[in-house]
């Protein structure tokens, strides 16, 4: 059986102490990812979906996440991790060389959430996908 | 989020959880070529019947970070490693290589560290070598135990052992202190109660909430913990298990640190030597 | 770490067209702003690299903005189409105004 978060808050609440913890650092909220989104596409419609984002479904630990992102013929990808304080990650810009539009790093990410990305195509449109990504949150190793 | 788990674990939660659950997985460690045992049967009078390593209880994103030198970030404190290895430094204005040549002839010290030292009447960790060797022939001043310079050299020495078996000795002289780390080991401390042998004798291969409970090998250290964002020494993971079990830890190079390193080797007996590991 | 020291891993070597993989990493606490001091309280100024850069003889194949939420010793990892022999040049730019360099030739085999 696995301790689940919730588990873990029951117990605590009858025991009262739950004051004592810590408090999550504030995520971004829809507005931060809206306004984030916007800054890049200028406010152009975006197609959902073309971009492939691959990251562990569960994360052992948030500092260290691998995260590689993909969309053929995207000019650049806005990477953003909606559950963060500050959602922006990185954005990937696709020079003339650049053989495939992918790149691969590893991020931090503060809690379960989705990563979003969205691509600019050589056409000048925008597509989006979506993605979430448990981070377990452990007991000597978390 | 450690005073949730501390509440928990208080509560009985772990021994609610002890049932069967999904234990080391059956990966296998190859690091460019290089094969590295991660399971040992245990020898008759162990308490456990298989040995794993540690890296046999970590996802295959954490696995995969230790199969290649490029992706392993340890890979930068090794080079640091091999730019102190070469640069002379205290009185006498001397190299390790101007004494001790390649650090290739390094091989096998990682694999046989703590041991035994006449001349000290004590064990002696790779820690305690590298700076009595610094003091004795470069007249300097050593090294702190968690600096970069130590990490980034244990690791550069530790990895040219690396494949080799864990083979620590545990007669003669040494007999007294494989004792004294298992009595260490399983001495119920701190507020929480706990030994090391209650996580990683009873409980490895289960989870702590969603941490999954590793044997508490040590054949991967100096390791590069994601949760540090950088390497730390064996010594360091052991104060960070104290603290999670609410007990004052022991210091760095202390006996009873030491001597826990040494039983801990001893139970890991023939795991390949993995240093410098990846961990969560 | 004691010091900021970039790796890259490039081929030696590559046939004309061909695409490549090229690997990067730099030591860097990438310390994001968000961290308080454990005793003092008081929060740990942010000190990144902000922008990272890979070109070869003079023309980009990535440009990366990073945020703080890029790990501890920052990777990247990406592909070029190999357009013939020459010099690969890396640059990271800290928030303190540093840029750090690496540089890697590839010949043409």
């Amino acid at each position: 059986m696995k301790l689940t978060r919730r588990d873990a808050l029951l117990l605590t609440a009858g025991a009262a102490i739950t004051a004592s913890l810590p408090l999550p650092a504030l995520a971004a909220t829809p507005e931060d990812i809206d306004a984030d989104i916007a800054a890049f596409t200028g406010g152009a419609d975006v197609k959902e979906g073309g971009v492939e984002i691959t990251a562990p479904e569960i994360a052992e630990n948030g500092n260290t996440v691998p995260v590689e992102v993909s969309a053929p013929g995207a000019t650049s990808i806005l990477l953003l991790a909606a559950g963060n304080p500050n959602p922006g990650v990185a954005t990937f810009n696709f020079g003339p060389l650049s053989a495939a539009s992918e790149a691969k790093t590893r991020i931090r990410l503060a809690g379960t959430q989705d990563l979003i990305a969205v691509a600019k195509m050589a056409d000048g449109s925008f597509a989006m996908s979506k993605r979430s990504v448990k981070v377990t949150i452990g007991g000597c190793g978390g | 989020m450690r005073q949730l788990f501390a509440i928990a674990a208080a509560a009985g939660f772990i021994a609610a959880s002890a049932q069967a659950g999904p234990g080391p997985d059956e990966d296998q460690l190859e690091i460019d070529g290089l094969k590295i045992v991660t399971e040992v049967k245990a020898p008759d009078d162990h308490p456990l019947d298989v040995i794993y390593s540690g890296w046999r209880f970590r996802t295959d994103e954490t696995q995969s970070l230790q199969m290649d030198d490029f992706e392993n970030p340890a890979m930068v404190a090794v080079e640091y490693g091999i730019e102190l290895w070469d640069t002379p430094a205290g009185t006498s204005n001397k190299s390790c290589a101007d004494c001790h040549g390649d650090v290739e002839d390094m091989a096998g010290l990682k694999a046989i560290t703590p041991k035994w030292d006449e001349a000290a009447g004590a064990p002696l960790t790779l820690e305690d070598l590298v700076n009595r060797s610094i003091k004795e022939h470069q007249g300097g001043e050593g090294w702190k135990w968690e600096s970069a310079e130590m990490l980034a050299m244990t690791a550069l020495i530790g990895m040219q052992s690396r494949g080799m078996p864990v083979n620590v000795q545990s007669d003669g002289p040494m007999a007294d202190w494989v004792e004294k780390g298992k009595d260490l080991y399983y001495t119920r401390v701190g507020q929480l109660d706990m030994s090391c042998a209650n996580c990683h004798e009873d409980n490895n291969g289960q989870y702590i909430r969603a941490d999954h409970l590793s044997q508490g090998n040590t054949n991967g250290f100096p390791t590069y913990r994601f949760k540090w964002q950088g390497l730390g020494s064996l010594h360091r993971r052991f104060s960070g298990c104290m603290k999670n079990i609410r007990a004052q830890p022991f210091k760095r190079g202390s006996d009873e640190f030491t001597a826990l390193e040494i039983y801990l080797a001893t139970r890991g007996a023939g795991l390949g030597v993995e240093s410098p590991s990846v961990r969560n | 770490m004691a010091k900021v020291k970039p790796r890259v891993k490039v081929p030696k070597k590559a046939e004309v067209g061909e695409v490549i993989t090229i690997k990067t990493l730099i030591s860097h606490p990438m310390e994001s702003g968000q961290r308080k001091d454990k005793k003092t309280g008081d929060l740990i100024p942010r000190k990144i690299i902000n922008k990272f850069v890979a070109s070869f003889e003079g023309q980009e194949v990535v440009n990366v903005d990073v945020d703080p939420a890029v790990s501890a010793n920052p990777y990247f990892q990406f592909d070029m189409k190999f357009p013939g022999a020459g010099t690969m040049k890396f640059e990271w730019t800290d928030d303190d105004g540093s840029v750090y360099t690496a540089e890697k030739k590839i010949k043409v085999g």
